[in-house]
């Protein structure tokens, strides 16, 4: 009879930091010390605290273990499986700045990371095994499929879904009931329901978590909202760069067929749907919708222009309703909950939850759902557990490349959709970039502008080329060649590019530049007026000296330099014995290997 | 899946198989577990406890688990048993036998087995 289950993290972090070894590991000794029967093991999606992992979460206690290494692993299953004494050393129990510290295991929804937290979408993620259709049934899986089919009709179902006052998480924050209502009283022979899997942004992998950890969720979803709108075919296009995320996906399907959950006749209602899976290449213009749609058909993933909209005229040409995954994982829980539950969370115009990929320079980097409505601060302060290194923060980028940033001084925004988009921000899909004083701003406009002008796919003129254009100015910049004029003109051309171009990629595509411009214009006037990067980042614009004054002539920097700008000077500062030695700005690289060689912080850069 | 009771019935199968995941109930029994524990025969008393609250279909009521040394190896194996807002009750010299019968009468009754108390 089994008595305690070990869950190790089966999702995407913790897989490339080593959870199978551990996994092995916990077979070998739980064989060794005879407890294969005692304890189970069970593999689950992501747990969101993928900065401490690889995770292990041992139940009934709850005992939760972060950065476990195989060797780790034999003190587990003697000590705290065999014995029932918990391995102190490796239990996570911080419970924020301000609580006082503790000694030894903590509930984990008391720490820091987790009692924020309303895990709505990300519910069975770390919980069930994503692998086992009967533990998601076990936790109401397929209840709401039922009950939409067994006593709903299908515009009761989009009238909860309407009055919950769910909205698109994809990005575009569209009203999904709305959505759904378009598309429903469309005629034709043929309708169809489509997931947007192609998570592109960069930094952002809220959708993968879920597809490793609840795949059955999206599974039941979209067959809701096929019953909803009248179609009985579905697609899930996600990328091929997702491998566990696609596997795991696939066997749902294949085990909802087999239960009959997906195929003809579900629930002896009449109503069939069946799903199919569609590999993207991992083009970021992909997840478009009218790109992605075009690229299901077979055909190269190119955007086509609206109207028609897909209600009317979508994926070959039928009526298509097509979602993101967070957006379908959140429809079974509100069938389930209510509509005034669901309500019941958020503010006034977002409702619900907003899962959030936490990255850059914070210190819990990983998964994490919270209410709409929540602060800034909240999220990087009390959830993130702040910046590292002691660092200031400066801003947050959200929404990736079609997004923008959130400066320091406006930390206390309570994050939803319309109170970024005031800002000229915008929630995106939910990736959260934090960034601290070394960051530059214009870089990080380039950095985004590069990844556009790649993903652009040429389709249209504004985006292909002025993209491009858009680059240079920013390359001009950073290299100290550009003029305040140039910031003038990198201005007008995002308006122009966000009025012509075709698709949502264009047309998001200068944020990022638009809103660092609004915030950090200053950084802009740095580098062109005075040839400087403030953050230190920009290399052209770095001089790298050495304080003649606090040299020793140890020679180390000289020694490590790589193209040997470093000489010995005549002179030596009073006090020290050796001569000093000095930079030759026109040799020098930047690389900044002497800096970070001197012991004597007696190397600047400006 | 041709029916809502189908899909019932899958549930209640699996349901005790994931609720130990939900976390602790408020009645919590505890095997003292250190080597003096294992060596008096800790183990076969923690499984006949899991065996028997599942058979008596206690899961959702009970949580099974085990600690350390609790100190008095002379009278190991020793259960303890926790409730909110209840005094502490600890078994001691515990076998199969007595751990079945605590079960019984103890966690599903609601009546302490005073003759295998370390009081008695």
């Amino acid at each position: 009879m089994v008595r305690a289950h070990v869950l190790i993290c089966g999702g995407t972090g913790c897989t490339s930091s080593g959870s199978a070894s551990i996994q092995k590991a916990f077979q070998e000794n739980l064989a060794t010390f005879e407890l294969e029967n005692e304890v189970k093991l069970v593999q689950t999606g992501c747990f969101g605290l993928c900065e401490l992992g690889p995770v292990v979460i041992v139940y009934p206690d709850g005992t939760f273990y972060s950065r476990v290494t195989p060797e780790d692993v034999k003190e587990i299953v003697e000590e705290h499986l065999l014995k029932g004494r918990p391995v102190e050393r490796l239990v996570y129990n911080d419970t924020g700045k301000d609580a006082p510290k503790v000694e030894g295991q903590v509930a984990l929804s008391d720490t820091a990371f987790y009692k924020s937290q309303n895990r709505v979408v990300l519910r069975n993620c770390g919980v069930i095994d994503p692998e086992n259709i009967d533990e998601y049934i076990a936790m109401d899986g397929y209840a709401a499929l039922g009950k939409v089919l067994t006593e709903m009709k299908p515009e009761d179902v989009i009238k909860v879904i309407s009055d919950s006052g769910l909205r698109g998480r994809g990005g575009g924050g569209f009203p999904t009931g709305f959505k759904w209502s378009l598309c429903a009283p469309n005629k034709a022979d043929q309708k169809y329901v489509v997931c947007n899997a192609d998570e592109g942004d960069p930094g952002a992998f809220m959708d993968r978590s879920v597809l490793e950890g609840d795949p059955h969720c999206l599974v039941e979803a979209m067959a809701i909202a096929g019953y909803a709108i009248g179609a009985t075919v579905g697609y899930v296009y996600v990328r091929a760069e997702y491998p566990i995320a696609v596997k795991r996906l696939q066997k749902a399907i294949d085990q909802a067929r087999e239960y009959g959950l997906l195929g003809k006749n579900i629930f002896g209602s009449g109503f069939d749907f069946d799903l199919f899976i569609r590999l993207g290449a991992g083009a970021f213009v992909c997840g478009e919708e009218t790109a992605l749609m075009t690229s299901i058909e077979g055909n190269r993933g190119e955007p086509r222009p609206r109207p028609p909209y897909p209600a009317v005229k979508g994926l070959f040409g039928k009526p298509t309703v097509e979602n993101n995954v967070e957006t379908f994982a959140n429809v079974p829980q509100i069938i389930l909950r209510g509509a005034e539950w669901f309500a019941s969370m958020g503010t006034e115009k977002s409702k619900g939850t907003k899962v959030f990929a936490l990255g850059g320079k914070i210190k819990h980097t990983g998964l994490v759902e919270i209410p709409m409505g929540t602060t800034l601060r909240h999220i990087i302060d009390e959830i993130g557990g702040g910046i590292p290194n002691g660092k200031k923060f400066k801003a947050a980028q959200t929404g990736g490349p079609s997004g923008g940033c959130i400066p320091a001084r406006l930390i206390d925004t309570e994050v939803d959709y319309d109170n970024l988009t005031a800002i000229g921000c915008m929630m995106g899909s939910g990736g959260l970039i934090v960034m601290d004083e070394d960051n530059c701003m214009v870089d990080m406009a380039k950095f985004f502008l590069e990844f556009t002008v790649d993903e652009s796919c040429g389709k249209c003129t504004p985006c292909r080329v002025g993209t491009k254009r858009l680059l240079e100015l920013l390359d001009k910049i950073t290299s100290g060649k550009g003029t305040l004029e140039d910031v003038d003109r990198l201005e007008e051309l995002c308006y122009y590019i966000k009025q012509n171009s075709l698709c949502g990629l264009g047309q998001t595509a200068p944020n990022p530049v638009l809103s660092t411009l609004n915030f950090f214009r200053d950084e802009y006037v740095s580098h062109v007026v005075d040839k400087k990067c403030p953050a230190g980042v920009c290399k052209d614009l770095l001089t790298f000296t050495i304080d003649q004054d606090k040299c020793i002539g140890c020679g180390v920097c000289a020694r490590n330099c790589p193209v040997n700008a470093i000489e010995k000077t005549d002179y030596i500062a009073p006090g020290h014995k050796l001569p000093s030695y000095t930079i030759d700005a026109d040799k020098c690289v930047k690389c900044g290997v002497c800096m970070g060689n001197c012991k004597f912080k007696a190397i600047s850069k400006q | 899946m041709k029916s809502l009771a189908e899909l019932q019935a899958i549930k209640e199968k699996m349901k005790n198989k994931v609720i130990l995941r939900e976390g602790t109930n408020d009645l919590r029994v505890v095997v003292g577990m250190a080597t003096c524990g294992i060596a008096a025969g800790a183990r076969p008393v923690l499984n006949a406890l899991v065996e028997e609250v599942n058979a008596l279909g206690l899961m959702d009521k009970v949580t099974v688990s085990q600690t350390g040394c609790i100190g008095i190896c002379e009278y190991e194996p020793v259960v303890e048993v926790f409730e909110a807002g209840k005094e502490k009750v600890t078994y001691v010299k515990v076998d199969v036998e007595k751990a079945k019968k605590i079960a019984k009468e103890h966690l599903k009754g609601g009546n302490v087995v005073a003759e295998y108390t370390i009081k008695a």
